[in-house]
């Protein structure tokens, strides 16, 4: 029993390392289609509103299957520099979940960006601020606010997609979790001590964001 | 387009029979879901401490796992419990679980546990003089519950419902790693034989967008059959 828990906590420093990358470049991302989703050109808004509803219309195992078998079947992918990148499994994974949590995080900031009154843009406009500082330090600011509750779950979903990962032969937690299962014939062992170890992670995600909620609470 | 054809050369026909299997595990998972949540919400609901914290305990813990550990779980765990209880009767052959059994099961777990959370929250939505009024006229318990909350929350709870379906409806794709055919295994399969996976994960993806578009629309028909009146 106490033999299994050090491949798991090194499963577990994959699963943080795969989480928190795919967590930066899913806000980059979704920080952008958001800003596309409320611009008034309809090809834009479109194109911003079909990249999301295909990314939550599918499930991330399809979407991981199709960046890391399906890409490498592009003749010209494999022979131009991106081959670097695609043909490493860790990074196929944090491609899909960049993307996908990307939607996701687009949505819950457009929701946020929409529900800021009319006021505060108007009341900034009559003091003539201009409107690249009316977005970095009026609308930014009260949108990453509103949307901390709903970017929680967020975190908490994508931990639970990284369990994914394993799937295409990456040993996160969930890796050395079959693994053991594999080796030992223990499954209620390796799988249960697998969940208290996401729990745990789960646990703390959630504390560190009710924290910043009260920190950051936002009065309107 | 002729890997899509039906009949012995193309993948049409079994990828026509994948998406009903997809179809008919989501809708099992659903039900059993629902079992799961009208037993677990009122636990929730309780004013008894102990029950409650056997409610908050299910709904925590499956929601904050990853799916698919719970479909393993249940998967080379549920054998291995199935052959011990069976060895206690006598019988030590190998026994296997069906795979759609055990898929359905799984992410009916899951999927209860999210149901769990929409009754709750629309039975907590209803005004609170309704139960009193019922309680005021003398109407028994299980009378207050299925003439007037029953009615009420699930009115209140199809459009969170929708979302629970939709995650439920991408969940199945996870149980392809328990060989259970559905759109998923049976891309995985076509890929593997036809060695263009480009192909026919697309396909899968645009299945999957089908699936959700239809029942999008159909769910907000129901909305606005059951909204009528208020």
């Amino acid at each position: 029993m106490i033999s299994i828990f050090p491949g798991l906590l090194n499963g577990a420093v994959i699963t943080l390392q795969l989480l928190v990358t795919s967590m930066f470049f899913g806000l980059i991302i979704g920080l952008i289609f958001a800003i596309l989703r409320i611009n008034k050109n309809p090809i834009i808004n479109k194109f911003a509103y079909g990249y999301s509803y295909f990314f939550r219309g599918t499930p991330l195992l399809v979407q991981l299957y199709l960046i890391y078998y399906g890409l490498a079947n592009i003749e010209f992918l494999r022979n131009s520099f991106f081959w670097v990148i695609i043909k490493e499994p860790y990074w196929c994974a944090i491609i899909a979940f960049s993307l996908n949590t990307g939607a996701y995080t687009s949505e819950i900031l457009r929701s946020a960006f929409q529900t800021i009154k009319k006021g505060y843009i108007e009341a900034a406009q009559s003091l003539g601020v201009t409107k690249k500082i009316t977005f970095y330090r009026i609308q930014l600011p009260i949108a990453i606010k509103q949307s901390l509750p709903a970017y929680g779950n967020e975190i908490i979903l994508i931990l639970k997609g990284t369990s994914l990962a394993s799937v295409i032969t990456i040993m996160d937690l969930m890796g050395e979790a079959r693994k053991v299962n594999v080796l030992t014939f223990k499954p209620f062992e390796a799988f249960i001590t697998a969940g208290i170890i996401y729990l745990f992670i789960t646990f703390i995600i959630h504390n560190i964001i009710k924290y910043l909620e009260k920190k950051y609470r936002f009065q309107t | 387009m002729e890997l899509l054809s039906f009949g012995d050369t193309g993948w049409g026909d079994e990828l026509f029979f994948a998406t009903l299997m997809t179809i008919a595990v989501s809708i099992a998972a659903m039900a059993i879901g629902f079992i799961f949540a009208l037993i677990f919400t009122p636990l929730k609901l309780s004013k008894n401490k102990t029950l409650n914290v056997i409610g908050n305990c299910y709904t925590t813990i499956i929601r904050g796992v990853p799916e698919l550990l719970v479909i393993y779980l249940l998967f080379f765990g549920g054998t291995g419990a199935a052959m011990y209880v069976a060895s206690i009767f006598g019988y030590d052959g190998y026994i296997e679980i069906n795979a759609f059994i055990t898929g359905a099961l799984a992410i009916g777990i899951i999927s209860g546990a999210y149901s769990t959370e929409v009754f709750r929250g629309a039975i907590l939505s209803i005004d609170k003089g309704q139960f009193e009024a019922s309680k005021v006229l003398g109407i028994k318990k299980y009378i207050q519950f299925y003439k007037i909350i029953l009615p009420q929350m699930l009115r209140l709870s199809i459009p969170n419902l929708s979302n629970v379906w939709q995650i439920t409806l991408k969940d199945t794709s996870l149980i392809s790693v328990t060989g259970l055919v559905e759109i998923m295994r049976q891309s995985y399969i076509a890929a593997g034989s036809t060695r263009d996976p480009l192909f026919f994960y697309s396909v899968a993806a645009v299945l999957y967008l089908m699936l959700t578009f239809l029942s999008m629309k159909l769910i907000n028909k129901l909305e606005i059959k059951y909204s009528k009146g208020y």
